[in-house]
């Protein structure tokens, strides 16, 4: 075990993941000799040379067009996207063209080789254009794995777990996280399973579900509830899609309560999915609504981004309302 | 960093007028070659497979069509004037270099001996079909014959093939990537994100323009205003080369060069074929609207098969009775491919949900669960869908 911030901990990632296998190939805008504008890449190039980490022009179609036929050549193509704000010129490669690879092709052709690592999310006074949390509609395309992980010893084992993983990955790092989460991780080689939430605190009298830059909160918020004497299960959904329904349905099976929190709008955003699931598989067992705690329908705002964001506050208030329905 | 330049004093403006692109051909219509051209180094066996393969095309083409009219096929698209631009740049590759294709360009299918049982299975998307019917007709795809399967969305496949080729050049096995796309679809971002990164990689890759003169309806006219696509290379630093796209001979060595500069090199190459579409963009379309016959007519006139044939004829490898022959056979053994497709079952109920993951998530797994369900309830309801079921489940479901 070592400790270190979680820009480290995906760097030792990416490290490992060079290191074990010569056709894991690392490219997007900065990501060469710099290292990437939050040093994730750092030393990545003077190790492993320019032909596997590089930088590429300033394109994101591109960017991923190429990571695209890099996969379907048969490399494991990993391709940054400096903010998932700028992820959009992406799209259409992403939702068009990763995500039904393999299937318009009968399996002949697939980009299970991509990830596509981004920063996203907000709480960096980083405006509309540096903080969004554009999880939701790429958690819409089937074909795609969605994976948000929350502290440095998530982020290197669901990072080497997405990249070796069969499938297109799109690796959301929560960006607030990456200096300010730092913990215990392991040396070496290790993956963390995607598909699968975690149940990070247990407790008896509400289930409280996130992910990312949100599982903070809301363990700040658990915590805040505990001194009122209510018990809150605490699970990290960890994968977007495909997601551990079972997970969460068995929690409020036990608990009776669900409180989801995201970053995101509120509408459309993954908690609408995750409560008509719930609500459709625990109906008899919901002792009142499925609560949201979000950001406002409202582009990401700067001055007044502590009022918008969906804080620990905010999240107490959500449980107190559930318990006392 | 820009080249080091003289400076000058005073505003000074250019239009790229400055700079003019000659069109290489070697081939005139009658079948002879240009003054002072000198014909590639065809074999007679790599002529005639070259000559087989259009002709084959062509035929299809028109089969497959009339199978549209016919109300058998749901849709087509024909590859009809822009054969020798397709089939001859494929000719100049090496069988396992890659293709990535726009969704004219059965010619470098039917060139690497994709059989008409492969190309009715995809047309008819039953059962045999690679893509499990999942796609709309013509968008064939062989892992076999290097030829990426197609995708609708016009362009992405352009950056697709810069990272193709740059995976290929890292394995340094000597191979190479060809990707055509028609002049509308170089307006697309994707075509522009796609030229530069090759050239700023160099990246063994061969960029195949079929300027067919129309996007749909759209005319060059309206697409463009600039000399055609050609002098977009000059702003990414690249090679490029315009061709008479109706010249297979042309269309041949240019892709041959373009061929040893991306392999032996690493340059990309921008080709640009001039050539025409003389069908429909496809079954859904009518020209009429947009162009005139007399037009058509002009292009009519300088059909590439017709030249090829005409060529073939004055090296005595080919006459009337092989072009007969060739003519009746392909419309009899397409015919019975055809028959052969239709009754072929639909893929089953179950190819809704594979390929979507490498295995089928549990979530998606359950939804195939209750749509059997449901099929077995109403299996007249569903007739492609009950195919698959057991027939004693479908009755019993049925009878319910």
């Amino acid at each position: 075990m070592a400790h270190m911030n979680m820009l480290q901990a995906i760097n030792q990632a990416l490290d490992v993941a060079m290191d074990s296998d010569p056709r894991v190939i690392c490219f997007g805008e900065d990501v060469g000799g710099f290292g990437g504008v939050f040093r994730a890449t750092s030393h990545l190039q003077e190790k492993y040379g320019k032909a596997r980490c590089f930088n590429t022009p300033l394109v994101e179609q591109g960017i991923v067009g190429f990571a695209n036929g890099l996969a379907a050549q048969g490399h494991k193509a990993v391709a940054e996207i400096q903010f998932a704000d700028y992820i959009y010129p992406a799209f259409d490669q992403i939702v068009n063209e990763s995500a039904k690879f393999r299937y318009r092709s009968g399996s002949l052709f697939d980009v299970g080789g991509l990830t596509i690592r981004t920063p996203y999310g907000g709480g960096i006074s980083g405006g509309h254009y540096h903080s969004q949390s554009p999880e939701a509609y790429f958690a819409h395309t089937p074909g795609l794995k969605v994976v948000v992980p929350r502290n440095p010893h998530q982020a290197k084992g669901l990072l080497l777990a997405s990249i070796r993983d069969p499938n297109p990955v799109l690796f959301f790092e929560p960006k607030r996280l990456y200096r300010a989460s730092s913990g215990e991780v392991p040396e070496g080689d290790y993956q963390l399973p995607l598909g699968e939430a975690e149940v990070v605190k247990e407790g008896g009298d509400l289930t409280l579900v996130a992910w990312g830059a949100q599982m903070p909160i809301i363990e700040e918020a658990a915590e805040m509830a505990e001194r009122e004497g209510i018990s809150c299960e605490v699970i990290d959904l960890r994968s977007i899609l495909p997601w551990d329904r079972d997970c969460i349905a068995e929690s409020v099976f036990k608990t009776g309560r669900l409180v989801i929190s995201h970053e995101a709008p509120l509408t459309g955003g993954f908690a609408a999915e995750i409560a008509a699931a719930i609500q459709q598989r625990c109906f008899l067992y919901l002792e009142s609504p499925i609560a949201r705690v979000t950001g406002l329908d409202t582009p990401f705002p700067l001055t007044l981004e502590k009022e918008y964001l969906p804080d620990a506050l905010k999240v107490l208030e959500a449980i107190r309302a559930s318990v006392n329905f | 960093m820009t080249r080091d330049t003289s400076s000058v004093h005073a505003p000074q403006f250019m239009t790229g007028d400055e700079w003019q692109i000659p069109t290489f051909a070697l081939l005139r219509q009658d079948g002879t070659l240009h003054t002072g051209a000198e014909a590639p180094a065809l074999t007679q066996d790599q002529a005639l497979r070259i000559y087989r393969a259009m002709r084959f095309t062509r035929v299809l083409d028109e089969r497959m069509l009339a199978a549209q009219r016919q109300g058998r096929l749901s849709f087509y698209l024909q590859c009809t004037g822009e054969e020798a631009t397709v089939v001859g740049a494929t000719a100049a590759l090496r069988d396992d270099d890659m293709i990535m294709a726009q969704y004219r360009e059965q010619g470098a299918l039917a060139y690497r001996g994709f059989s008409i049982d492969e190309f009715m299975n995809q047309l008819f998307g039953n059962a045999l079909d690679y893509g499990k019917g999942r796609q709309m007709p013509i968008h064939y795809g062989s892992a076999e014959r290097y030829y990426m399967t197609i995708s609708s969305p016009l362009a992405t496949q352009i950056p697709q093939a810069v990272g193709y080729a740059y995976g290929q050049k890292l394995d340094a096995e000597g191979r190479c990537t060809i990707t055509f796309f028609g002049e509308g679809a170089a307006s697309e971002g994707d075509f522009h994100a796609a030229l530069n990164m090759a050239s700023v990689h160099q990246v063994p890759v061969i960029f195949l323009c079929r300027n067919n003169g129309y996007a749909i309806s759209t005319p060059v006219a309206e697409q463009f205003a600039a000399d055609g696509i050609a002098p977009r290379a000059f702003g990414y630093r690249m090679h490029v080369i315009r061709v008479d796209g109706n010249d297979i001979l042309a269309v041949y060595q240019a892709t041959l060069a373009a061929r040893r500069l991306a392999v032996e090199h690493n340059k990309p190459v921008l080709i640009e074929a001039m050539t025409y579409r003389l069908a429909a963009h496809s079954s859904s379309d009518d020209p009429a609207g947009y162009r005139s016959q007399q037009e058509e007519a002009a292009w009519r006139e300088k059909d590439p098969l017709a030249r090829m044939r005409l060529w073939l004829e004055h090296q005595g490898w080919w006459d009337d009775d092989d072009e007969r022959r060739r003519e009746e056979q392909l419309r009899g053994e397409i015919l019975a491919g055809m028959k052969r497709a239709e009754r072929e079952p639909p893929p089953p109920l179950a190819s809704l949900v594979s390929d979507v993951y490498d295995q089928v998530p549990p979530a998606l797994a359950e939804q195939l669960a209750a749509l059997e369900a449901h099929v077995r309830r109403y299996p007249d309801h569903y007739p492609r869908g009950a195919v698959g079921l057991s027939d004693g489940d479908a009755a019993k479901a049925g009878g319910q």
